[in-house]
């Protein structure tokens, strides 16, 4: 097994195996939720909305706001 | 076979190597026009003058740059590889990174591209503080808008294949998309607050630097991606092969 040489990799030619709906559906939705949840703070927190007082988190994350398109004040 | 969970992995681990790739693109060429947008708000206003600085722009243009960057990598990349969970074996023959590669320019161009024709990045001091509530408005609206145009799109490519072949109906599905999209542009209202004699090259250098990041981020995605699952699939091949 460990002398397995690079030319000798079998190419896959197989047909691509898509993964099942029903095995897919929790991890999109948890994707899903976690990326919006690390976006709105990256995004738009302290904007319109606040969850947390005052503007420190707008002002630590200023620049990228700006770079990334976000509407920033 | 693939596991959703391996992929949520990798796809966040490829998602902070292209936060850090960003934030090198937004350091070099995005940071000049923010420090001139920053001079022409100091010239031209009394208020700012005064403000006690919350965060300094030192720390602003590297660890907050760089803390934003990865943040939204990470972020991106998780979703992206979920996105890429579900393409993967739905779209014909295409493999690893042919997939990853082209939801990759999907994605780019619905949730960058798109908002960023409409309404695109503006640097400090060109946006009125009274109207960040409707400028944040309309830019989502046209993310949905983009998002919505896009399941329009891969429905009418799919309902059609049958009927007029796989590159046929994928040219309906873009002009679909298109369609919707330069309509949905037409339509929503502009937003024009640029101040008098704030420079045209500083707000077009601006804009392309954040349109550039996220070329950035999304080749990295797609590209890194696609390249980390094609190896893992063929060393899988291998071991099972012996």
């Amino acid at each position: 097994m460990s002398s397995i040489s690079s030319s000798a990799t079998p190419r896959p030619a197989v047909q691509p195996v898509a993964i099942p709906w029903r095995q897919l559906q929790p991890w999109l939705l948890f994707g899903a939720v976690l990326a919006i949840a690390l976006l709105y703070f990256v995004g738009t927190e302290q904007g319109v909305f606040h969850l947390i007082g005052g503007s420190s988190v707008h002002e630590f994350v200023h620049d990228g706001r700006h770079l990334l398109g976000f509407p920033c004040h | 076979m693939l596991s959703p969970r391996s992929l949520l992995i990798r796809g966040m681990l490829v998602g902070l190597a292209a936060g850090v790739l960003a934030f090198v693109f937004a350091y070099l060429v995005g940071e000049g026009p923010i420090d001139a947008a920053i001079a022409f708000e100091e010239a031209h206003s009394e208020a700012a003058v005064g403000e006690p600085e919350l965060v300094s722009r030192t720390v602003q243009s590297t660890l907050g740059l760089l803390t934003a960057t990865l943040i939204y990598g990470v972020a991106l990349g998780g979703i992206f590889s979920m996105v890429f969970a579900a393409a993967y074996g739905r779209l014909g023959r295409l493999g690893p990174r042919a997939t990853a590669a082209l939801v990759a320019l999907a994605g780019f161009v619905t949730v960058a591209l798109v908002p960023w024709l409409k309404y695109p990045a503006n640097p400090p001091a060109t946006g009125s503080a009274d109207s960040i509530g409707r400028r944040t408005s309309l830019y989502f609206l046209m993310l949905v808008i983009a998002l919505a145009s896009l399941a329009l799109a891969i429905y009418i490519g799919r309902s059609q294949v049958t009927r007029f072949g796989l590159w046929n109906a994928a040219i309906l599905g873009a002009g679909a998309f298109v369609a919707v999209i330069a309509v949905a542009q037409v339509l929503l209202p502009s937003i024009e607050e640029i101040p008098d004699g704030f420079s045209p090259l500083v707000l077009w250098n601006f804009r392309l630097a954040s349109l550039g990041t996220q070329v950035v981020v999304w080749a990295a995605l797609g590209l890194g991606l696609g390249a980390v699952v094609e190896r893992g699939l063929r060393r899988e091949s291998v071991l099972s092969a012996h």
